[in-house]
């Protein structure tokens, strides 16, 4: 996993609710069996027309935003299926952060084992940088994991959020939970042990 | 005695499942039981291999072949390259590192929330997962059971366990009782509706009351399999007698005196008197009617006797907005009566109601009755042993003669990966659990409902009130 540091991004505002992983990612599209190659498949039913060509009208298509790898969304982003396709769809499209009021538990999780950060801010903030996206055709933002905050060039947003010192650890270290755990494998056998 | 310490359910198998704690990290959490499926497990498989890595206990890993099977003809060979890919794929890890598997044409393959049970794997207090949200199924035996993705099986094969935050608790209590054609689907489509498809996120629901307690197994897996859809990271409910009966010579299960062991143990699984939830939610049970879903998500929910509701009624303007798309999506107009929404499709099936109960109450409705014309209606059993069961029974039989098709188990419509799938516009009738855009098929559009529900619907036509069956 990369580890991730700083991210400097710009922003697109997908303004919807409930967005579930259905969405995220058709299940037409779950058959493959690597990791990559799902982020053309990203919103699929509401990026492409039947026949394939882009729906010009949904704002992930918009030439503006093609660039963006920070994501602004609303509440309960990512419900649903546990299909971590999801969060390998987001970051192969190159989407590095999620910004929303809440996230669905399974999507959260499988969003901090691929080196793509989910950052919960309060409604209004969110309501707020999505407005200003809208009216400046994004933002260009710098999200500093190691101080926990959410910048703009000349400081007019600055924004601090929380985030688990367990897995920030992680995500800054780009650290495998496998090998961490691995590390206590005595406790492990022992456990087994015991059970039996 | 006054018990200083009451514990919840949560808490009990919590604890007696950590294998490593360290403050503010997230425990190493035993698993017992690890069910696998052929579309979120090839990438974990390739992980283990680039790292190494080997199953460190094959014996506690279960697979099924589930969601890409065909509900045809299997003598066929399967149309779909990737699907085929992706089932051979599973059989050949399996083979590699020593894992069940029950394939496609094992004579007990079935869905993997429906043949865990069935087959005697789920057991109470265990600590079951599985890269499946629903696999809060299992939590009716009183485990926690919980869905994770694919970068988590990984390391539950490589380690047998997982790093988890422990969840907040909530008790949903459902007391009183259910009126005739009340059904645990419309408990729980009554729930998610009551508290909104986020309303449990970061909770371990327990399921308590006088409603649940009466309630069969195969009802409370119907309602701890939703869970999910109320945004809880799982769903329980405390073992009791109809558990124990249930489990009781089940094949997998512990026999003799080590059942009565077993029983003694599971025993004391419950909420301690005086334990404390960390939020309550009370559900009349005699304010539940026969549901139906309007929109594309499980919280968009009235009961049958109602019409379709008018987005400027909703609180906030993204519910409007989402409201009003959802119609849109749904080819449906606010004011509409329920009861006279046409419908294309009718599907009975999946984790949530394809168990031999659900098959026998939606026979009950048909009985002697035909399919309408306009319909087309299909019943996916949830598994191998649930379909000879029905057969055994003559339960196909009445599905036949009314022009219903008796498929072979698997996930089938439930969401469409193998060639059942709704045409665009097409509208379903459905006891599966999610009403998603493009759920069942791109276009497609799902009413969630019980299996008595999607039952008459399809005998009708349209949606009516099984009550006035
Ligand atoms: S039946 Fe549907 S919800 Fe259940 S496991 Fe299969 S696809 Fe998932």
């Amino acid at each position: 996993m990369e580890p991730f540091k700083i991210l400097k991004g710009k922003t697109v505002p997908l303004d919807r609710v409930n967005i579930d992983t259905d969405q995220i990612i058709p299940k037409q599209f779950l058959k493959r069996i690597e990791r990559t190659g799902f982020g053309e498949f990203l919103f699929n039913d509401w990026r492409f027309n039947n026949d394939g060509s882009l729906k010009k009208d949904f704002i992930l298509n918009k030439d503006i935003y093609r660039s963006s790898s920070i994501l602004l969304t609303g509440d309960n982003f990512g419900s649903g299926s546990s299909r971590e396709h999801a969060a390998w769809a987001l970051y192969d499209y190159g989407f590095r952060s999620i910004l929303a009021p809440s996230f669905a538990d399974i999507f959260y999780n499988n969003c901090f084992q691929n080196g793509l950060l989910p950052i919960i801010l309060p409604k209004e903030k969110i309501i707020d940088l999505i407005d200003e996206s809208i009216n400046n055709d994004g933002l260009e933002l710098t999200i500093d994991l190691e101080s926990q905050v959410i910048f703009n060039i000349n400081l007019e947003i600055n924004i601090k959020f929380d985030i688990d010192p367990y897995r920030k650890y992680c995500m800054l270290n780009g650290l495998d939970n496998i090998g961490l755990t691995l590390q206590h494998i005595d406790k492990i056998e022992k456990f087994e042990k015991l059970k039996n | 005695m006054v018990n200083n310490n009451p514990k919840t359910l949560l808490d009990k198998i919590w604890e007696s499942h950590v294998v490593y704690e360290e403050e503010s990290q997230p425990s190493i959490l035993y698993v017992d039981l690890h069910l696998i499926h052929e579309v979120t497990t090839p990438q974990a498989f390739e992980g283990l291999r680039l790292a190494g890595r080997k199953v460190r206990r094959p014996d506690l890993t279960v697979a099924t072949a589930d969601h890409n099977t065909p509900t045809w003809d299997r003598a066929k060979p399967i149309t779909d390259p990737i699907s085929k890919q992706q089932l051979t794929t599973l059989s050949e890890n399996c083979k590699e590192f020593g894992i069940t598997l029950y394939d496609m044409n094992h004579p007990l393959q079935g869905i993997v929330h429906v043949i865990g049970p069935e087959q005697g794997y789920t057991r109470p207090g265990m600590v079951i997962v599985c890269g499946d949200s629903h696999t809060s199924t299992h939590g009716a035996f009183g485990s926690l059971a919980f869905g994770i993705g694919t970068s988590e099986v990984e390391h539950v094969l490589a380690t047998q366990t997982l790093r988890q935050f422990k969840p907040k608790s909530m008790e949903i209590r459902v007391d009183g009782s259910l009126g005739f054609g009340v059904t645990a689907k419309d408990v729980i489509l009554g729930i998610i509706g009551k508290i909104g498809v986020a309303g449990a996120t970061g909770y371990a629901v327990e399921y308590t009351g006088e409603v649940i307690r009466s309630l069969s197994m195969e009802s409370r897996m119907t309602i701890c399999n939703m869970s999910i859809e109320a945004g809880g990271r799982a769903g329980m409910v405390a073992p009791d007698k109809t558990t124990f009966q249930y489990i009781e010579g089940r094949t997998n299960a512990p026999k003799g005196e080590e059942f009565d062991k077993s029983i003694e143990k599971w025993s004391s699984l419950n909420t301690d008197v005086g334990a404390e939830y960390d939020k309550l939610v009370c559900v009349s049970g005699d304010d539940i009617e026969p549901y139906v879903t309007w929109g594309t998500n499980p919280g968009m929910v009235v009961p049958v006797t109602e019409v379709i509701p008018d987005p400027e009624f909703f609180d906030n303007l993204q519910e409007k907005e989402s409201a009003a798309r959802a119609l849109k999506y749904m080819g449906l107009k606010s004011g509409t009566p329920i009861s006279e929404i046409a419908i294309d499709r009718v599907f009975i099936g999946s984790c949530t109601n394809s168990r031999i109960e659900d098959l026998e109450a939606a026979a009950l409705i048909i009985q002697g009755r035909r399919v309408n014309a306009n319909v087309s209606a299909m019943v996916v059993p949830g598994s191998y042993a649930v379909k000879k069961e029905a057969e055994n029974l003559g339960i196909d039989k009445i599905f036949k003669d009314a022009g219903f098709d008796w498929r072979e188990a698997g996930c089938s419509m439930c969401l469409g990966m193998n060639p059942d799938i709704l045409d665009p516009g097409e509208r379903c009738a459905s006891t599966s659990n999610r009403n998603f855009e493009g759920r069942q098929g791109k276009g497609g559009r799902t009413h969630l409902v019980s299996p008595q529900m999607a039952a008459a619907a399809a005998i009708a036509g349209h949606f009516v009130d099984v009550r006035d069956w």
